[in-house]
């Protein structure tokens, strides 16, 4: 696979085409926040905290995931500006208090909102590694829209609380209260 | 019957058709779409069948049992061709009348025409009915004329005679020049060009390369594409046939919802008939051209009908949308290229191919080319489907075609482009119903729902019941849509209770700007639309719950109460016998009172009160003392 050059933040950066932006970014230092990212499992594009604007060499600016968007020749990439950082407060904000890992930077001490269904923030990193990583598949998200939550598959607990490999990727603690 | 070889074997067949349909002089044309069954269509064409059968007509009169007639107000429909005279409400009791009028042209079937409310005249002829007149009708015109089950009725109205023309005259690359002349939009909702998608489908590396038909449609109030299915579903067929011609693709899939059986069935049964034909499998019409279809059957999520959860599900995976940087035309079903269309944009192509584009062109604005079918639905004198050329004004379909507004309302506002789509209020019916046009003004196209509201809707009320379907409808993968969603329907829920604060609206506006921006797929970043149109449009009236308490339309429950007017009560006790709660008091000298305390808002006093009387009256809350606590947690809603 040959490498396209582009810039982030002003900075040129060279990554391998089928990459992805935030990949690209890390490779250079600049670290954009990420909650339900991992390297070992799949680019899943659900939290929306690794928004980035980026202009096209086509001159066409819009908002992306930088963690699903791939990289690509001549792109430039803003990663915090003011519409970004309004972004990712109002996301903080909507899983406050469940997730709290980039309030102080951002600047969230409270919330407006009610709370959710759960404490869980629905990154959905433990079924994954469970699915992708274990190839398990002993999690999974039961209903959909606002009563999504993750649930384990029936007589599932004590073989999950023997592996426990999932529980320190969970921000809430859900996972291992529920195993 | 015999594969057809060639396009000559398919001409041939054709004439034998007609010939043979031409042997009887008069079709009664029955709708069997799924309203009319509802309302009896099978009785009636049954009853039809044996009064002919009686009378000893079966050579000189036919039955069909058709697709949707689209004026579904007033089934079940009739139509008697040739002469196109047109029965509204039929039973199986008038069947004799109408024989009598069909065979001798004299018969008692007055009162099953459409009475014209200006004039007091009654029509008897589709095209006088002004639900007819004004409309436009391409795609839906052959539903009244052929038998959905019936390749034959379809052959005999010029069908396959595009595939035909494609097949033995015209390369894949003709094909796609000509959709792409034509300038064909996406009918689904967004509106994108179906050639240039084509195109890039045919472009993109991979193979086997996919084409699909959407039949996904989950607006609430919606029914297009299910009428298109269920009525000519050969049409949207020959659509896709000629779309993997063009593309290149060797296999197809018509995703069809769980709530559409019929639909389903008569998709089902196109696809057999075709491939006894030899319109569908190895070797098309000796083309060497190949390509068969399977029916995928949804499992009822509305998100479904996005595209990449579209094709998740047909893989067998939970219907999810997925990032979509790289176009699923490019990497879609199991990673290859696939096209995806709506039922409506696959049905318009035969037709674009048999009469070229110039003729597709003809119709329409400058950027929205053609006519588009809308379901018009909610408070307006004939619902139906509706087919128009685009560029028509709002008020147009409304009013000339829709009749207006029943019982002498006013109109207040139509929702248009299903749950994510907005409110457009009076000030804007003249708009021109095309795609760019209603995107700017805050709403959109969609798949084509159009619900008229009148002064009895609360705009906050109707905000809130299209959040709350969203957020149970959404799949709740992307924290704006799901987080977005829940806090909205949240902050609805207490101004529909009268527990709003100015700075919701704020809030609402904050929230709206960021599903926008933010979300994953189409849905989560359309979702906020309801709420953004209402405010945009009627902010007095979320003032007007926040500030005063008071809905003005008398829905929100917790805020209004209900009273009996002693002046204009005539004592006749039906809202005592209707209250399940025992909240109306008589006195001994017959005075009725609600009884604030018990009463549960359910609205039977409302209702069973004589309109005469109209003695029960709706109230502000705030008016009657010794509001009752539990009232303030009933479930807002309609009254």
């Amino acid at each position: 696979m040959s490498n396209v050059k582009m810039e982030i933040d002003g900075r040129t950066v060279e990554a391998a085409e089928g990459t992805t932006v935030l990949q690209a970014a890390k490779s250079i230092g600049i670290k954009i926040p990420t909650m339900c990212d991992d390297d070992r499992l799949e680019p899943y594009g659900g939290c929306r905290m690794c928004m980035v604007e980026i202009e096209t060499s086509a001159g066409r600016k819009r908002l992306v995931a930088s963690c699903v968007y791939p990289v690509e020749e001549g792109l430039r990439v803003q990663t915090t500006t003011e519409k970004i950082r309004r972004i990712r407060r109002m996301i903080i904000e909507l899983l406050w208090p469940s997730w709290q890992p980039y309030a102080k930077e951002y600047g969230v001490t409270s919330s407006r909102f009610t709370t959710g269904l759960t404490d869980c923030s629905l990154c959905g990193l433990c079924l994954r590694y469970c699915s992708e990583v274990k190839k398990s598949n002993k999690i999974y998200f039961k209903g959909r829209g606002i009563e999504r939550r993750p649930e384990l598959i029936e007589g599932a607990e004590l073989s999950c609380r023997a592996c426990g490999e999932c529980f320190s990727l969970c921000g809430s603690g859900w996972i291992a209260s529920r195993c | 019957m015999s594969r057809l070889e060639t396009p000559a074997d398919l001409e041939k067949l054709r004439e034998e058709i007609i010939a043979g349909r031409n042997a009887k002089e008069k079709w009664v044309a029955v709708c069997a779409g799924t309203g009319c069954r509802a309302y009896g269509a099978e009785t009636l064409a049954d009853a039809f069948e044996e009064e002919i059968e009686k009378r000893g007509l079966s050579d000189r009169i036919g039955v069909r049992r058709t697709g949707c007639h689209g004026f579904c107000e007033r089934g079940p429909l009739v139509v008697i061709q040739p002469s196109d005279a047109c029965f509204l409400g039929a039973q199986p009791k008038n069947v004799p009348a109408i024989i009598d009028k069909a065979v001798t042209g004299e018969g008692a079937t007055d009162k099953l025409l459409y009475l014209d409310e200006d004039s007091g005249k009654r029509l008897g002829n589709l095209d006088e009915i002004p639900f007819y007149k004004y409309q436009k009708r391409v795609l839906l015109a052959n539903n009244v004329r052929i038998d959905a089950a019936n390749i034959l009725d379809y052959i005999a109205v010029g069908g396959y005679s595009a595939l035909a023309k494609a097949l033995s005259g015209m390369t894949p690359e003709a094909v796609l020049e000509e959709v792409k002349k034509a300038n064909l939009r996406g009918r689904g909702g967004g509106g994108f060009p179906a050639g240039i998608k084509w195109e890039t489908t045919r472009k993109a590396q991979g193979e086997p390369k996919y084409v699909i038909v959407n039949a996904d449609e989950g607006d609430p109030g919606a029914y297009m594409d299910r009428s298109l299915l269920e009525g000519n579903p050969h049409s949207v067929l020959e659509g896709l046939i000629l779309g993997a011609y063009a593309i290149g693709a060797s296999e197809g899939f018509i995703y069809v919802r769980q709530e559409y059986p019929l639909a389903r069935t008569h998709a089902a049964k196109a696809l057999e008939q075709a491939r006894e034909y030899g319109l569908l499998g190895k070797n098309l019409l000796g083309s060497g051209f190949s390509f068969d279809v399977k029916i995928h059957r949804g499992a009822g999520a509305f998100v479904s009908g996005e595209s990449s959860a579209l094709m998740s599900a047909i893989e067998g995976r939970v219907g999810e949308p997925r990032p979509k940087y790289i176009r699923t035309s490019e990497k879609g079903l199991w990673g290859k290229p696939s096209c995806l269309n709506n039922v409506e944009t696959w049905a318009y192509v035969p037709q674009i191919i048999d009469k070229g584009a110039d003729w597709f062109r003809s119709m329409g604005t400058e950027k929205s080319k053609g006519t588009k079918i809308f379901s018009l639905v909610g408070k307006v004198k004939n619902t139906g489907l509706v087919e128009v050329p685009m560029g028509i004004p709002l008020r147009d379909i409304i009013f000339k075609i829709g009749g207006g507004i029943p019982n002498g309302k006013k109109f207040k506002a139509v929702q248009t482009g299903g749950p994510s789509g907005g409110v457009i209020p009076e000030s804007l019916l003249d708009l021109p119903v095309a795609f760019d046009e209603l995107s700017q003004v805050g709403s959109m196209m969609g798949s084509g729902g159009m619900i008229v509201m009148d002064e009895n809707t609360c705009m906050v009320d109707t905000a809130r019941y299209y959040i709350n379907f969203l957020a149970h409808e959404s799949c709740g993968k992307c924290v704006p849509c799901r987080e977005g969603l829940r806090q909205m329907l949240a902050i609805l829920e207490r101004i529909t209770k009268g527990w709003g604060e100015e700075q919701d609206l704020d809030t609402l506006d904050e929230l709206a700007e960021f599903m926008e921006a933010a979300s994953l797929c189409a849905l989560g970043q359309s979702a906020p639309f309801p709420v953004a149109s209402t405010l945009k449009y009627f902010r007095d009236e979320y003032l007007e719950h926040i500030r005063e308490k008071r809905c003005s339309a008398g829905v929100c429950t917790a805020l209004i109460a209900y009273q009996i007017d002693q002046e204009r009560c005539k004592a006749c006790g039906a809202c005592l016998r209707a209250c399940p709660v025992g909240a109306v008091n008589k006195s001994e000298d017959k005075v009725f009172t609600i009884v604030q305390a018990k009463c549960i808002k359910c609205g039977a006093c409302y209702t069973a009160c004589p309109d005469k009387c109209r003695a029960v009256i709706k109230v502000p809350a705030y008016t009657i003392q010794n509001q009752p606590a539990a009232a303030a947690t009933l479930p807002a809603g309609k009254q």
